[in-house]
């Protein structure tokens, strides 16, 4: 019968300080520093920047390299490839192409690597570590 | 009496004469879009309580739902009238808007979507006020919302106003400032009564008939060329007049060394602006988790990526077999392509399927217009209520009843003014004017967000730089661009203060944003408090602990 009341008292607890963390943010702070030190978090930081800025730089690019071969390269752009299709006809349906797979590898990167890292970390978090 | 009405008769132009022997058709469709909204939007006022109810729809959609809704928040009188027009008229180079329309829903994808929505409550300033001094962010924030958010009604009052015009003609001034006047009734009763419930259910079902409307139109078209998109170009090419220039990059931005740098300068904000426009960016908080945010951004990668495809169908279509000449006739930017293309498709002028067909495609884009004035005018007026009214003028000491009611006012006038704005809605292509939006959005807002996620060592004063010096290069640079003044196509055609020459800002006023952002942060002391500051946000940001 003791023990019943303490482990309702323990998740209940870590609430106060979190809440109060909320307007100013004093003590409560301290367990985000943690957290944000931590071998575990570092690791779902890595996970998230690794994959997340270069692929942007890439695309970014990518879709910038054909804004600029549409300026600058207008022959080899209207290169016939089949028919009435040239090569920005192509290049454009490659964007389109490129989105959706980046959208796929994103997400599935995400459900891998990110997701199982974030919910341990929240889940300590709300256990009040 | 008669002499009058003939003599209108006889003066209406070729575009009205078949339409308004219908018009009883248009009329009762857009009814009953109006009406089933409208209930909807009350069923969902009578479950709108509080603010997180009003604001963020209770978080209770699920990431197929949001994704519908954001595809219909997202395409709007600029994708669907737009893009066609752009297409039909400058061919290849109209195409550059589907693709970084598209694009740029990565950048959300990959660095906005998640963080956001793990880090914000109800308002793009919530996330971006988190680890800087509230007041002050808030009211930039806030200010940039509002802004972007007028750029992006007067592109959808442009789109309504095209329509109008199409749909009745010269004679139909009178009733032109009515339809306008009850689109801007009807958006704020949506807002006011639905709140972000009503607004995102009138999304989903647009997207839906949006989605339904183009795959028809694009199917017709294609039946007509023998399903051969290589005949359906050629057509096009043939028919424009320039041969295979039409479809080649160059037509429109083609032309020297300005007009080239005025195509990067478009491509940039297309491609950065997406992630900055905060009425998508609200559409983040109506889900319980950032995972459901990943998964609905996904879906609406999906829709819109489906739908800016069939854009080369519908913009082609209309070259080949509407011809410039009569969309440039009905509206000089052929901001009414889409629908006479399917006047055209259904049997052309005079049939009863073109009639039909060219009331459904404008019922369809009036709905269009409709839910994402409705988006425009929720993300702003939240803005004014949550960051404005409640955490700035009044200090956080407002009640929520306050809030919630100076948010529906704000409603109001935010409709008032997009009525106003429908006065300028002429001559410019409505895809056009969102670009501006975009740009505006890119240089005031993606730097901060970007910055404050993921840069540890941003300031304040950062914030502030960024976001007024964005703010204000880009509007200015508009404000002295050929859009405004200085040629026939421009607002102010009679006036001449076209110092900028590009058409978009977007080349100079983001990489603007993004210097005076950094630059605004390394010549500022960090607050005492900083480094925990910005370890609960990074913290909360990729976990969603403590996430609203």
């Amino acid at each position: 019968m003791d023990t019943a009341p303490t482990t309702t008292q323990g998740p209940d607890e870590p609430d106060d300080p979190e809440t109060a963390a909320a307007a100013p943010p004093a003590a409560g702070n301290d367990r985000f520093s943690t957290v944000q030190s931590s071998a575990e978090f570092g690791e779902l930081r890595r996970a998230q920047r690794s994959f997340a800025f270069p692929l942007t730089i890439a695309f970014v690019s990518w879709y910038l390299l054909y804004v600029l071969l549409s300026n600058y390269a207008g022959d080899f752009m209207g290169t016939t490839v089949v028919g009435n299709v040239n090569v920005a006809f192509v290049f454009g349906l490659a964007q389109f192409l490129t989105t959706f797979l980046i959208a796929w590898w994103y997400s599935r990167h995400a459900a891998a690597k990110l997701d199982p890292r974030a919910e341990a970390l929240r889940a300590r978090l709300e256990a009040g570590e | 009496m008669t002499g009058m009405t003939s003599a209108l008769q006889s003066g209406l132009p070729l575009a009205a004469g078949a339409a308004s022997e219908h018009r009883t058709l248009i009329i009762t469709l857009f009814s009953v879009f109006v009406a089933a909204t409208l209930a909807i939007t009350v069923w969902a006022g009578r479950q709108t309580k509080d603010a997180t109810d009003f604001y963020a729809g209770g978080r209770s959609f699920t990431g197929f739902q949001n994704g519908l809704a954001i595809s219909g928040d997202y395409m709007s009188a600029a994708s669907f009238l737009g893009i066609a027009g752009a297409i039909s008229l400058f061919g290849y180079d109209g195409f550059l808007y589907s693709i970084g329309f598209l694009v740029a829903w990565l950048v959300a994808l990959l660095l906005v979507a998640e963080p956001l929505r793990n880090s914000g409550r109800f308002t793009m300033a919530d996330a971006l006020a988190y680890r800087l001094k509230q007041r002050p962010v808030r009211t930039a924030a806030g200010t940039s919302t509002i802004v972007v958010s007028i750029f992006y009604l007067l592109a959808q009052m442009i789109g309504a106003g095209a329509l109008v015009a199409l749909l009745l003609g010269a004679s139909g001034e009178g009733s032109r400032r009515w339809i306008i006047g009850l689109v801007g009734l009807v958006m704020v009763l949506y807002v006011t009564i639905g709140g972000m419930k009503g607004t995102t259910w009138v999304q989903i079902v647009k997207a839906v008939l949006l989605i339904l409307g183009t795959m028809l139109i694009t199917v017709l078209v294609l039946n007509k060329v023998g399903w051969n998109i290589s005949t359906l170009l050629g057509r096009a090419a043939e028919e424009s007049g320039k041969g295979k220039a039409f479809l080649e990059p160059g037509l429109q931005y083609g032309k020297d060394g300005t007009t080239k740098l005025n195509f990067i300068s478009l491509g940039l904000a297309l491609v950065l602006g997406t992630a900055g426009l905060p009425h998508i960016l609200i559409r983040f908080y109506t889900v319980p988790t950032a995972k459901a945010a990943r998964k609905s951004v996904n879906w609406a990668i999906g829709i819109i990526g489906a739908f800016y495809l069939m854009t080369i169908a519908l913009g082609f279509g209309a070259a080949a077999l509407v011809g410039s000449k009569s969309i440039t006739a009905s509206d000089p930017s052929g901001n009414t392509a889409a629908p006479l293309l399917a006047r055209e498709v259904g049997g052309g002028a005079g049939s009863t399927g073109g009639a039909v067909l060219l009331a459904v495609i404008s019922a369809v884009a009036f709905a269009t217009i409709l839910a994402v004035v409705a988006g425009l005018t929720l993300a702003s007026s939240a803005s004014f209520a949550h960051d404005l009214w409640a955490n700035v003028i009044r200090k956080g000491k407002t009640s929520e009843k306050e809030e919630l009611l100076t948010a529906k006012i704000a409603a109001v006038v935010i409709g008032a003014i997009a009525i106003a704005l429908s006065i300028f809605a002429h001559r410019l292509n409505a895809a056009a004017v969102v670009a501006l939006a975009f740009a505006v959005a890119a240089s005031a807002n993606l730097p901060t967000i970007l910055y404050s996620l993921f840069w540890k060592r941003f300031t304040t004063q950062g914030a502030l730089w960024s976001i007024y010096g964005g703010l204000i290069s880009s509007v200015g640079l508009v404000i002295f661009s050929p859009v405004v003044s200085g040629n026939e196509k421009a607002l102010f055609p009679g006036m001449s203060f076209d110092y900028f020459p590009l058409g978009n800002p977007g080349l100079v006023s983001i990489p603007l944003g993004f210097l005076l952002g950094w630059l605004g942060s390394l010549l500022s002391k960090p607050q005492p408090e900083a480094d925990a500051k910005y370890a609960e946000l990074e913290v909360r940001s990729l976990t969603g602990y403590g996430a609203h």
